[in-house]
Formats: structure tokens, C-alpha cells, sequence
């Protein structure tokens, strides 16, 4: 299976790269669309700051092809919430495939929110062999609303969307790759799910 | 709800752990990458390692070792000691590191903490601070704390905070090594001052300092290293205890 994760100079794109190894997936880091279109099954990860992301991502023409790709995609975290409408991080337009605002946590709130947190309200079979309650690893101040499309939840001061998922695209706000056993075993179902 | 987490910590120096007493007379105390794997299996939520190599050749070897970790590992983890520019942050996250440490170089360039946190975001970024308490006062110590400035703890975690640091790693200099339980009256302060997590270190020694340091210390993390390294205490007893307690745990 080919996999290509977005590379578009955005944070810790490494550690995806050795998580998908583990699961005995080779992947590459690219930018080039023809790749991109090509492969098996896209992630699209990030950490670091919607602006300036959405500003390396227009630089490269990707804002364009990543919301029209067809095969699986799987946003994750920053990648998540820049598959939204709209993010009050550096109050960005965002590339639109799910229809939410991104919101910042209550100052009240220690943020950004760090550790390992419970996902609950598990649907869809990217969640095979993961129990409610399951403990999952995140790292982020800025986070997305319950929407319809919401197959995971959790809460810090009140409830959010941990995963969301419309077609072909899948947004997880946790760390897959950082999330110990059954970060492995969503990861490891992202790939083996058809859509 | 999220979980307090436990933090083994790893000082290296020429790829193997070490640990000292106060800063000092340091100790062989395992290989890093075995350590690690014993760690991540055995339920610690976080890893931090610290190279504590002062020459070039041992930053390289350190690369090399971050990238063996990163391949072993299924949980996050931190790396410092000595960073002072952007490259060398470049050079640990693209071998797997998820979070960088930073102390010195906090104190002599202040900037840089607002450099890091607009090109990496303040997720990324943990500034350790070492402060030893002076009459009333908490003071800031470099050089492994043996350099006293004029810098109080609790004005310079307010600055970090502003500057853009995403958790502070605060060692009692006093508590470290001692093995008596953790720094918990100035931890609850810095704690309740700062809006960012706050990360208690130095003074470890049994399974009641924990519970104490989250309940007392209304610590977000709590870090340790040798009672961890020497089997003093298994991380399974303690978050059973924990739990037991009824503080949020990752079972």
C-alpha cells in the first residue's frame, strides 16, 4: 500500500512516518501532487500554528487538492482542524470539507491542554477493538466543536469533537501515533478501512 | 478527563543514563533505549531525556540515539539539555522527538522562547526551570544549579507564559536527590499563577510524595528518575495508588 503523508514543512511529521513503520507500512514525505493523488491513502498531519500552515499549504497549491482527493485522508490534530471552514487561530480561512469553526478553550482553562484524555462516544469502525473510555494522547489549545459529523468525543471544560468524519476524510485530534496500543490499533484501522 | 501524568526522566551522557545527587556525583544507570522500552510498556505517560554531554561529538551521538528512541517508543517524549538554537531544535524533532526542553538559554536569550513557540507552536515547547529557595524567595540557578541569578521563580514562569512556553518543568533544587517528597507549597503557587501545565521535579523518594505533589502540589505532571531507574518503585504500584486515590490516571 502506498502512503504518502503531506509534507508542507508543518511540526513532527517523523514521528507518523515511524509510527506507520511499527504497523509495517512504508510511507513518504511529499509535496508533490501527483504522489499525493497516486497513493493508497493520505495523512495529513501538523502541529504548530492554522495561519502560517494554511500559508505553506496555498504556497504549494495543496489547498486545492487536498479537499478534492478521493482516496482515505486522515487529518491529524492541526491537520483535523484545518479541514474545518475556519480556525480563530490567527483568524484563518480554512479548506472547508467539514462545516465547523475552530474555537480556542476557555482562558480559564490550562492550555493548551496536555496528556492523555478519554475518547468517548466511539462510532464507525475506525474504532474496531477500541473500547469507550480508551485513554489517547493530545496536545493542543484550539479545538472543534460536536458537529454532525463528530465520531469521537471528549472533555476539557466542556465537550469537543477528539475525531469527525465525512466520506473519505477522517480528522482525529489525538495522536495516533503517540497514543500507545490502541493509538496503533486506529492508525492500523485508518489503513485497512476501504473508506 | 484528563489524567495526571508520570514522567520518567532520563539524564544521558555518552548514550548511557546517569544520575546524581544534587547536580552531582554522577552514576551509571542503564542503557537509555532499554530503559525507555521498560518505561513505555510499564505505563509511564511521557518520557523526558536530557543530554547532559557538554561536547560536539556527544550532540551527534544524542541525534542518533533520539531517532533509536523514537523507533521503540509509542508514547510521547521530551528532549534537552543545551539547546540554543533553532537548528538544534530541527535537528531532535526531525529525529522523532515530540517536545524540546529548554533551560539556559531561556535565562541568556529570552527571545528565543517567543522564536520557538511562533515556528513550532508553545505545544512543542517546555522550559525547565532549576530555582533553589533563598529566605522567601525561589531563586533561578544555570550550570546545573550552580550558578545563582537574580531571576525569582515565580516572576520569570509568568514571563515564559507570556513569552509563549507550553509547560513548565520546575526541579526543586532543595528537594532533588533527597528523596523527602516534592516542592509541593511552591509548586501549588506557581501552579495556580500560570494558566500552562506545570510539570514537579526533584524529590521523588516513595509512592505518598505523588499523591501528595497532585493533591498538595496541584501539580499537572509529576517527574522522577531514580527511584524509577532503580526499581524503587514500580509505575504500575503507583498508579494503582493513585488511582486509589482518586486521581484522574491512565491505567
Amino acid at each position: 500500500m502506498d502512503v504518502v503523508i503531506i509534507d508542507y514543512g508543518a511540526g513532527n511529521t517523523q514521528s507518523v512516518k515511524i509510527a506507520l513503520n511499527r504497523l509495517g507500512c512504508n510511507s513518504i514525505l511529499s509535496s508533490d501532487k501527483d504522489k499525493i493523488l497516486k497513493s493508497d491513502r493520505v495523512i495529513f498531519p501538523g502541529v504548530g500554528e492554522a495561519s502560517s500552515a494554511m500559508k505553506k499549504l496555498k504556497s504549494i497549491q495543496l489547498h486545492r487538492l487536498i479537499p478534492d482527493l478521493k482516496q482515505p485522508v486522515l487529518g491529524i490534530c492541526l491537520g483535523m482542524q484545518l479541514m474545518c471552514d475556519y480556525s480563530e487561530e490567527g483568524d484563518t480561512e480554512c479548506l472547508g470539507v467539514f462545516k465547523a469553526s475552530v474555537k480556542r478553550f476557555d482562558n480559564k482553562l490550562k492550555t493548551p491542554q496536555v496528556g492523555w484524555n478519554t475518547i468517548s462516544s466511539l462510532k464507525t469502525s475506525l474504532f474496531n477493538d477500541v473500547k469507550e473510555n480508551e485513554y489517547m494522547y493530545l496536545l493542543h489549545s484550539y479545538y472543534v466543536p460536536i458537529i454532525k459529523e463528530t465520531i469521537s468525543c471528549s472533555s476539557y471544560g466542556l465537550q469537543y469533537s477528539t475525531a469527525i468524519k465525512k466520506n473519505n476524510f477522517t480528522g482525529l485530534q489525538f495522536h495516533p501515533e503517540k497514543s500507545s496500543e490502541f493509538g496503533e490499533v486506529v492508525l492500523n484501522n485508518f489503513l485497512i478501512n476501504k473508506k | 478527563m484528563l489524567a495526571k501524568r508520570i514522567i520518567p526522566c532520563l539524564d544521558i551522557k555518552n548514550s548511557r543514563t546517569v544520575k546524581g545527587i544534587n547536580f552531582i556525583n554522577l552514576k551509571d544507570a542503564g542503557d537509555p533505549v532499554d530503559l525507555a522500552v521498560k518505561y513505555s510498556e510499564g505505563g509511564a505517560d511521557e518520557l523526558v531525556f536530557l543530554d547532559i554531554t557538554a561536547t560536539k561529538e556527544g550532540r551527534g551521538t544524542f541525534a542518533k540515539l533520539v531517532y533509536e528512541i523514537a523507533n521503540k517508543i509509542n508514547i510521547p517524549f521530551t528532549v534537552g539539555g543545551g539547546i540554543k538554537s533553532i537548528e538544534d531544535v530541527d535537528v531532535l524533532l526531525n529525529n522523532g522527538a515530540d517536545k524540546v526542553s529548554i533551560n539556559s538559554h531561556a535565562v541568556n536569550q529570552p527571545s528565543f522562547i517567543d522564536n520557538l513557540a511562533s515556528k513550532y507552536g508553545s505545544q512543542c515547547v517546555v522550559v525547565a526551570v532549576d530555582a533553589k529557595q533563598i529566605e522567601d524567595d525561589w531563586y533561578i540557578h544555570l550550570v546545573g544549579g550552580s550558578v545563582k541569578t537574580e531571576i525569582k521563580l515565580f516572576d520569570w514562569a509568568k514571563e515564559l507564559e507570556y513569552r509563549g512556553a507550553g509547560e513548565i518543568l520546575f526541579t526543586s533544587m532543595d528537594h532533588d536527590g533527597t528523596k523527602g517528597g516534592f516542592a509541593n507549597k511552591a509548586l501549588k503557587t506557581l501552579s495556580e499563577l500560570i494558566n500552562i501545565p506545570v510539570i514537579a521535579s526533584g524529590g521523588a523518594g516513595k509512592i505518598e510524595h505523588f499523591t501528595s505533589v497532585f493533591k498538595e502540589g496541584k501539580a499537572d505532571a509529576a517527574l522522577a528518575a531514580s527511584v524509577f531507574h532503580y526499581n524503587e518503585i514500580e509505575i504500575k504500584d503507583l498508579k494503582i495508588e493513585l488511582n486509589n486515590n482518586n486521581i484522574p490516571i491512565r491505567l
